[in-house]
């Protein structure tokens, strides 16, 4: 039995002209963002049951990550194992589900693990998604980045994670920024492109808002934080910030973009936050996998354990759930 | 299956809070409760009592005691009698008292909280996060302001008694902000609780025991109005303070009238919410649902009045319609909802009666798609677009989670609309741009504006109205001063001075003057035809001055309304005018030493040093016109609280008797410094020194209109004056003892008074005649919030 819910499929985000009257008249409080993102814990609170279907949710919504140096064929084949097993089964049973239904929304990584991360996913519906364009500062020659989008594609990468180049956001070159990112989603073909904004480097929330919508007007299927290299990740304010934009955008275009935080969310309550935001700002069509992922490494091991502790009523411990 | 089912409804589920330890406390007091008198929880015997209800499910929580006559006595002399022990234990041993309060509420928070959304229906998440919290801080600011009270004000001192009623809509938070300020300043309290609410206030009760309060410093009276009306009247109270409606705060202005009682209102209000095209739209609707649904919309600050600039508010008003139906209505008790039950089924009913009744005049309603609670008492969040400023749903207060709205052109358009209204407590301005924001906050008639926020509050930050919203300011330094009075303050009864009376025929064969009136910058007849003799010490008949009436009075008001400019002057530009009047003042000294002498009999040198102190005065507010400062404040935001002095508007002064010149110029100069314009009634006895002051006007540039002069028999004019709607405050130095006429007409629009009680003023002694008492009375205190950060 699939945990997959049921849902009309969206169609993809084509693009639009690049109209700077709009992306220009985006403003950002950020003083009257953070009461909102303060306030929200406080206003939504999620609690037993509820709060177990929902950190499943959250589960299939997390692209498992693996972005390091050292990276190996190993290590990524048992990062692979983690997303199709995430929890462990004597759990899923006890929460009603059957053994393997649940899975991650996909699995990430550089380009040089695509195949393998491809293969050990083979005969799932996880698909993988491949950092890429010069991954994580984008200052790589140009032809090398687009090249690059192709590369993972034709090695089994179902969805590219293109980070912009954020020297055109500072310097308010939005027409650079459209270009660069319809080329990189015209490289992707039927690969799904999240544009990373690096929103830790971008300034303020305000070129954040602009960015978010210029990248949508190019055809982003996805918007997403950063690489998780920068100073400053995902955050709340960030978030509301491009989710908003997010919501224009549907209200003016009738298309779904997705949204991607990724960086700094290790916790099953953080989780349960974002949800819960996406759920208040966007609705929910935009709480399945398709429209929302969670870039994370650590997060699926403290979900794991509140899962646990719903199951049997004790406060679980790490070692009791298998590593990625 | 039922994670199951959740993981394709994606609900949120019910997260409650347990009412149990609240419940338990009151079934510890059998779910009846007495008073608190002299430090003791009393029940006396065979009151009426009164039901408190949760409003979330109509379910009887404890009796409530009615209290009487007898029991208000006690608990006013229980607080007489603490006073002066409390007083003199000092700044410093009052602040351990206070400190201790904000600790043990701080203890005992969640149990506050609990009980507060029980009794009241507020949601827990607000009681929990925003009330308690504020109550907690609130006695930790004023510890300290206890702890810095003698060194910081040294030429204040204790009120005395003070006697406070306080509403049902924050019914711990008011309590605090009540009795913080009043007990660390070293005043006594007898507080009545609404009687919907008093629940919380009795738990405080208990907290004070526990911090070994001295007896009979916090007293507590429970019951209805009747309640309320036998403390605001007692006769052994000195300080009156009440939060709620306009109609009751007009009600106890009339009835505490010439009483002798200093008295500050916190009344309703409807205060703007403006939306230029500019701000950040989806943040400006964040800001509704704390404007106008927090606390399901009964806040007396609550935004409740939108008005969006037109090129924007169809967005907006889609983006607001979105989010209201995303609000959640349900079970106070609840933690993830957002609005929860309005206090009593009365409310319940009134709040519809107004829309209802509102509707029929114009407007497109708006009603949350949200699901409602089955029973209890709900009410859907609403807003009404298209509203006219004409209807009363855009004038009246509905005090429920009513949003009712309009669009504007221009800044000046927005301005004008925010200020068509009688009150004037709060507004809210959403721009992004700073001169915007920084230029209208001073232009709206409030006495707390929010930039890119709303609903702000903090015990450091002063908190009140201006026109029929109240008086007096509450939190901050500027708060201390409604708990204090002047150290210096006279207990000598003002000197009755009657005019001198003699035989008509005029001194000596020079050639006639004519003393009329002065309005807006020019000598006018009085509009009666009428004028009356002043007649020297010697009897002889100095002239013949024109007798204003109250037709004139409202020429002097218009004059000063037209003139209200003079308050955006640059205080540079008022003080050369105030030096300018005082050098024009001086080549004349001789002469106006002359008048006086004539008049009053006083001798020569006597009279040449009431000049010279008329000249000193000039420059003391001539100095002051540019250093009365505003400040900051330090309020837990990142960006800044300013308060900043603004004039109170057009003024009505009825001068001192005696000090003919003195009298008046210290009178009316402070008002002048400060920016305000005036409409003078001068001393009855000895009015020819104001007469002879045209000229000085005249030749000091001084604006016309900013100081219109009247003079009269005060006795046919000051009702005219104090129940002008137009005059926002009136003084009173007289002699005649018109204190109590003119409280009781100045409860038409609510406008400040200060008037001296039949008390007398020493005008030459510095200590009484001028200073910061003087200032402070001419200016509104305004807290700019202005949040910043990029």
């Amino acid at each position: 039995m699939s945990s997959k819910v049921d849902i009309p499929e969206i169609t993809r985000n084509p693009g639009t002209d690049l109209d700077l009257d709009w992306a220009l008249s985006a403003q950002a409080n950020t003083s009257a963002i953070e009461r909102r993102c303060r306030g929200l814990p406080g206003r939504r609170s999620i609690k037993k049951a509820n709060q177990a279907a929902w950190l499943l949710r959250a589960v299939t919504c997390i692209d498992l990550t693996t972005l390091a140096g050292d990276d190996t064929e190993n290590r990524v084949r048992r990062l692979c194992g983690k997303s199709r097993f995430p929890v462990r089964n004597d759990l899923l049973e006890a929460l009603g589900f059957e053994p393997g239904s649940i899975t991650t929304g996909a699995v990430c990584v550089y380009h040089e693990m695509v195949p393998t991360a491809a293969k050990a996913l083979a005969g799932t519906t996880i698909p993988v998604a491949a950092v890429s364009t010069g991954f994580p500062a984008g200052l790589s020659p140009y032809t090398l980045r687009l090249a690059e989008i192709g590369e993972s594609v034709r090695a089994g990468a179902k969805e590219i994670d293109i980070v912009i180049s954020r020297r055109h956001v500072l310097t308010q070159n939005w027409q650079a920024l459209y270009d660069e990112m319809k080329c990189f989603r015209l490289a992707c073909g039927d690969a799904h492109v999240k544009a990373i904004l690096a929103t830790g480097e971008l300034g303020t929330l305000r070129n954040v808002a602009r960015a978010s919508l210029v990248c949508m007007m190019a055809g982003a299927d996805f918007i997403k934080t950063s690489t998780g290299k920068e100073g400053i990740n995902a955050t709340l304010p960030v978030s509301l910030t491009m989710i908003r934009q997010i919501r224009d955008y549907f209200d003016r275009t009738g298309y779904h973009v997705g949204y991607k935080p990724a960086g700094g969310i290790s916790k099953a309550k953080q989780a349960l936050t974002y949800l819960s935001l996406m759920k208040e700002e966007l609705g929910n069509r935009w709480l399945n996998p398709d429209l929302f992922r969670f870039g994370a490494s650590s997060l699926l091991g403290d979900i794991e354990r509140q899962l646990e502790h719903f199951v049997t009523g004790h406060y679980s411990a790490a070692h009791r759930h298998a590593i990625g | 299956m039922k994670v199951k089912e959740i993981l394709e409804t994606m609900d949120y589920g019910a997260a409650p809070e347990s009412p149990q330890p609240a419940l338990e406390w009151i079934a510890k007091h059998q779910a009846d409760f007495g008073l608190f008198i002299n430090g003791d929880l009393v029940k006396p015997k065979d009151r009426e009592s009164i039901g408190s209800k949760n409003p979330a499910t109509n379910e009887f929580l404890a009796a409530i005691c009615q209290a009487e006559q007898a029991d208000v006595d006690e608990a006013v002399n229980a607080a007489r009698s603490a006073q002066p022990g409390w007083e003199k234990l000092g700044g410093g041993g009052r602040a351990r008292f206070l400190y201790a309060l904000a600790r043990l509420v701080q203890k005992h928070s969640r149990l506050f909280a609990v009980l507060e959304s029980l009794d009241n229906g507020k949601p827990i998440r607000e009681s929990r996060d925003l009330d308690v919290p504020l109550v907690a801080r609130h006695f930790y600011f004023h510890a300290g302001a206890a702890q810095l009270m003698e060194k910081e004000m040294p030429d204040r001192a204790a009120t005395g008694v003070a006697a406070q009623v306080i509403p049902w809509n924050f019914p711990l938070l008011m309590l605090a902000w009540k009795i913080a300020p009043a007990l660390a300043m070293g005043n006594t309290v007898v507080i009545k609780p609404a009687e919907y609410t008093s629940l919380t206030a009795l738990l405080f009760a208990e907290i004070c025991i526990e911090a070994g309060l001295p007896r009979g410093v916090l007293n507590i009276v429970t019951g209805d109005g009747r309640v309320g009306e036998k403390i605001v009247v007692h006769p052994d109270v000195d300080k009156v303070a009440f939060t709620g409606s306009t109609e009751v705060g007009r009600k106890i202005r009339r009835a505490t009238a010439g009483q002798g009682k200093e008295l500050t209102l916190e009344l309703g209000g409807k205060s703007p919410y403006l939306v230029f095209d500019d701000a950040d739209l989806d943040s400006a609707v964040e800001g509704l649902v704390d404007a106008i649904w927090f606390n399901q919309g009964q806040v007396c600050c609550a935004g409740s009045r939108l008005f969006v600039q037109e090129g924007v508010a169809e967005v907006f008003h889609r983006k607001l319609k979105a989010r209201m139906d995303r609000l959640r209505v349900g079970n106070p008790m609840d933690k993830s909802i957002d609005l929860g039950a309005i206090v009593d089924p009365v409310q319940l009913n009134s709040i519809r009666e107004s829309v209802e009744a509102g509707l029929k005049e114009g407007g497109v309603a708006h009603v949350s798609s949200c699901k409602m609670p089955e029973s209890g008492c709900f009410y859907p969040p609403t807003f009404i677009a298209d509203v006219d400023p004409a209807c009363r749903l855009m004038q009246e207060e509905i005090f429920g989670p009513v949003l009712v709205g309009t669009t504007f052109r221009t800044p000046d358009e927005a301005v004008s609309l925010a200020n068509n209204t009688r009150y004037g407590l709060a507004s809210s301005i959403w721009t992004e741009n700073v001169n915007l924001a920084l230029d209208l906050a001073p232009k709206i008639i409030c006495g707390v504006a929010w930039i890119n926020s709303t609903n702000q509050f903090d015990a450091s930050a002063g908190f009140g109205g201006r026109r029929e919203s109240g008086f007096g300011r509450e939190g901050g330094w500027e708060g201390l001063r409604a708990y204090t009075r002047p150290i210096d303050r006279s207990t000598d009864p003002v000197k009755k001075i009657t005019a001198r009376t003699g035989n008509a025929t005029p001194v000596g064969n020079e050639i006639d003057r004519t003393p009329k009136l002065f309005i807006g910058g020019r000598q006018m007849r009085p509009d009666s035809g009428y004028s009356f003799p002043i007649f020297s010490s010697t009897g002889q008949q100095l002239a013949l001055v024109g007798r204003g009436n109250r037709k004139d009075v409202r020429n002097a008001v218009e004059a000063a309304n037209s003139a209200r400019s003079w308050g955006k002057s640059t205080a540079h530009l008022r003080a050369q005018i105030l030096y300018y009047l005082a050098e024009n003042l001086s080549v004349r000294s001789n002469e106006f030493a002359d008048r006086i002498v004539s008049m009053t009999g006083v001798d020569k040198p006597s009279a040449a040093c009431e000049v010279e102190l008329s000249i000193d005065r000039l420059f003391t507010y001539a100095a002051w016109a540019d250093k009365y400062d505003g400040s900051i404040h330090g309020t837990p935001i990142r960006g800044v609280a300013l308060a900043m002095n603004e004039p109170v508007g057009v003024v009505g002064i009825i001068c001192p008797d005696e000090f003919p010149l003195l009298g008046l110029i210290s009178s009316i100069a402070p008002a002048l410094a400060m920016g305000n314009s005036v409409v003078v009634i001068p001393s009855e006895p000895y009015p020819l020194s104001a007469t002879d002051l045209y000229q000085v006007f005249e030749t000091s540039d001084l604006p016309s209109g900013i100081v219109n002069l009247i003079t009269a028999k005060h006795d046919e004019v000051i009702e005219a004056l104090a129940g002008h709607m137009e005059v926002d405050a009136v003084w009173y130095f007289g002699s005649s003892g018109h204190s109590e006429r003119i409280e009781t007409a100045s409860a038409t629009n609510l406008k400040r008074t200060w008037v001296n009680h039949g008390f007398a003023r020493n005008w030459s002694d510095s200590n009484q005649g001028e200073g910061k008492e003087f200032l402070s009375q001419s200016v509104e205190v305004k807290n700019i919030w202005i949040p910043y950060g990029e």
